[in-house]
């Protein structure tokens, strides 16, 4: 049993050597192994933001506040450390790499995570039983990492690693935007597998109510203006749904 | 990476082709390009306009048309250049004037300056070619005082004469090994591939020496040959040569130069068109660390129509004084119609203290072509790259290993065989441990 914790945090986004702009403004939010949290916002809101944040990217600077990974601190390791404590980001926009074949990348990746190389003969069957369950073309395995591939491809190939990575908890920055409806189902059965077979929490970061059809949130958070401006079970999404989030942007601006 | 270099290709045709590429066009990130320059016959077509050049410093001036520049087998015809030539204005000429004497190899009796092996299929050595013997001094034409000098002092001119509907998957190996990196070698290297052969011919440089050397080749109608240069000398070498090709009709051209050794290499390795349907493609790829000087130059004359052209450079550079030079000149003749060119050069630099300059220069003197366009960028490792490696738990050596072999890896690529991208890879890898990337 592991505890993502989030504790009062306060997050600048560097602009360039001289500025930052706040950001988040203060997020409190545990996510327990075995949970799916939902956050939802408006476009701006600050998810991104806190998503990479958790993941250590260089251009978020935390003001105050803590993040805890079973009690240590995360914001004091670096991007790779925190990889390999067990956090994964499925990116919004991942990036491609020229040059660098899926195949290497993902061998490279497990081998870091779990410190040492995977038997060749197991893993090549994981990766190929994994990418079957995905519906992605065995021939990507040798295409560069993401060089090419449509948006719905990469967030299927960001599921993937999650599957082959098992990290304790993943945070999926609007996987579902871009996607159609049978991506979505089958992305959102990815996650499925992934939180049920290894107790994984979830940070489920997402705009619309739609992927909550295929993956049941535990928690919803509403993320406004840099924080949480409300809470609930399922039900609370299906409000949203409804009512969008214009009460709450009357609430920020007042 | 097709794909890839589609897309861009279109994009970059766009500032070409219909579009005003003026001082005042947007700058594009990461984008350094200079000496970019249209006919004046088009001048007064409002949409393409000529440019001046614009990193050119204080003495700013339009350049000369690459169609210009003199050449000649004469050695009187090139003075000793003092480095304010445009073709030498990069280059150490201090160091580089004992390639430039008119003087003969420095060969000793069993003890040759520079050792020759053709490692070649029966009756593929055509024996030697005399000066001004054919195929001989046809297609190479001196064009610096570099070439010159090589030219007149080679001797006879080794022949490698691939029969006529040869085909073959391994490569056939010239081998040139230095034996002393004070003394001069001078060769000239003549390779005709006959008609609708298929080969790969690898010219491997090791050791040391003060080479220069001549690369003359023929592919003929319907041909393919990959010429791979290899530079792989002792860190006391210094080479400079032409490598020039004619592309027959319906023939393909692949030329690639790899450079890791030498303490100064400069290559020029031109093509043009025998006539229509021709395809080449000019491949570099050059690593240089601290002390080194590796200029690569690529001239693609478009002389006659409907032929097309592909030239990509990559340079990665560490170290304190690494220094590359990539010119890339295209030229599409008043004839050329039809033509598809592209050409680009990428740099990685890995740390301070290195300097890449790149310079593409696109010359169109008719509008009725596929598509010209060319792009230069030379920056330092993308952040956003390593970040999403390190993501996944790659710790931040390893990742920067991996990007900067993937940088390469595309030339890597293009070569096929399979030994020989074996171990690149490895001496890729050796570079990497030394800069402790
Ligand atoms: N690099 C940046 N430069 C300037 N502003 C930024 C940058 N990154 C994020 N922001 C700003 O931070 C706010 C939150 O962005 P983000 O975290 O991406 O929100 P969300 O994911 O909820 O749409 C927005 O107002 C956005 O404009
Ligand atoms: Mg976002």
């Amino acid at each position: 049993m592991s505890t993502l914790e989030i504790k009062d945090l306060h997050v600048s986004v560097i602009l360039d050597d001289e500025n930052t702009k706040p950001i988040l403004k203060g997020v409190n939010l545990t996510i327990n192994s075995g949970e799916i949290h939902a956050i939802m916002g408006p476009n701006g809101s600050g998810k991104s933001t806190l998503a990479s944040t958790v993941a250590g990217h260089p251009k978020y600077q935390v003001d105050s506040g803590e993040i805890l990974l079973d009690g240590e601190d995360v914001t004091a390791m670096s991007v790779d450390e925190r990889a390999r404590a067990g956090l994964f980001l499925a990116m919004q926009y991942p990036v491609e790499i020229p040059g660098v074949t899926m195949s290497n990348f993902l061998r490279s990746a497990k081998t870091a995570i779990d410190g040492e190389a995977p038997a060749l003969r197991t893993w090549t069957k994981d990766v190929k039983n994994a990418m079957g369950e995905l519906k992605i073309d065995p021939d990507f395995v040798s295409r560069n990492v993401n060089e090419g591939f449509s948006g719905g491809e990469k967030k299927r190939h960001e599921i993937l690693q999650l599957e082959l990575l098992r990290p304790k908890f993943a945070i999926l920055d609007e996987t579902d935007s871009g996607l159609d409806i049978d991506a979505l189902q089958v992305v959102s059965e990815g996650v499925n597998r992934a939180h049920q077979g290894n107790e994984m929490g979830v940070m489920l970061i997402t705009h619309y109510t739609r992927i909550l059809r295929y993956i049941k949130p535990d928690f919803v958070h509403v993320f406004v203006d840099g924080k949480v401006a409300d809470q609930g079970g399922a039900e609370l999404a299906d409000r949203l749904e409804e009512e969008g989030y214009v009460n709450y942007l009357k609430g920020a601006a007042a | 990476m097709t794909d890839q270099i589609k897309a861009e290709k279109t994009e970059a045709s766009e500032k070409v082709d219909g579009v005003v590429v003026g001082e005042s066009r947007p700058a594009i990130p990461g984008m350094d390009q200079e000496g970019e320059k249209l006919s004046p016959d088009l001048a007064t077509d409002d949409t393409i306009r000529a440019r001046r050049s614009a990193n050119a410093g204080s003495d700013s001036q339009v350049m000369h048309s690459r169609a210009e520049r003199p050449w000649s087998f004469d050695v009187a015809d090139f003075s000793l250049p003092t480095g304010r030539e445009e073709e030498w204005r990069f280059s150490p000429v201090k160091q580089l004037q004992r390639v430039f004497e008119d003087v003969a190899s420095e060969d000793r009796e069993g003890d040759p300056a520079a050792e020759y092996t053709l490692d070649v299929p029966e009756g593929w050595d055509a024996g030697t070619l005399a000066d001004g013997q054919e195929p001989r001094d046809t297609v190479l034409r001196p064009a610096d005082r570099a070439a010159v000098v090589g030219s007149a002092n080679a001797g006879p001119a080794r022949y490698v004469r691939i029969p006529e509907n040869a085909e073959r998957r391994e490569p056939v190996t010239v081998r040139i090994a230095g034996r002393d990196a004070e003394r001069r070698s001078n060769s000239h290297l003549v390779i005709e591939a006959g008609a609708n052969s298929h080969t790969t011919v690898v010219i491997e440089h090791t050791g040391s020496s003060l080479h220069n050397g001549n690369v003359e080749t023929l592919v003929r109608e319907g041909a393919t040959l990959t010429l791979i240069s290899l530079q792989r000398w002792d860190e006391d070498a210094v080479h400079v040569g032409q490598h020039d090709a004619e592309v027959g009709k319906d023939a393909s051209y692949k030329h690639i130069a790899v450079t890791l050794g030498g303490r100064i290499v400069r290559l020029n390795s031109n093509v043009r068109y025998a006539d229509e349907g021709g395809s080449a493609q000019m491949f570099g790829l050059y690593y240089a660390d601290s002390g080194q000087h590796l200029e690569h130059r690529s001239f693609v004359d478009h002389n006659a129509p409907r032929n097309t052209s592909n030239v990509l450079y990559k340079g990665a550079l560490q170290g304190e004084g690494a220094r590359t030079v990539w010119v890339g000149d295209v030229l599409i003749q008043k004839e050329a119609e039809g033509t598809d060119s592209y050409e680009k050069n990428q740099n990685l630099v890995l740390t301070d203290g290195a300097r890449a300059d790149s310079v593409p220069n696109l010359e169109i003197e008719t509008g009725v072509i596929e598509g010209a366009g060319h792009a230069s960028t030379t920056g330092q490792m993308d952040d956003e790259h390593l970040w999403y490696l390190m993501a996944r738990g790659i710790p931040e050596k390893q990742a920067r290993r991996l990007v900067v072999r993937g940088f390469l890896n595309e030339i890597v690529q293009q070569i096929r065989v399979p030994e020989l991208e074996e171990s690149l890879m490895e001496a890729f890898e050796a570079e990497l441990a030394l800069s402790d990337n």
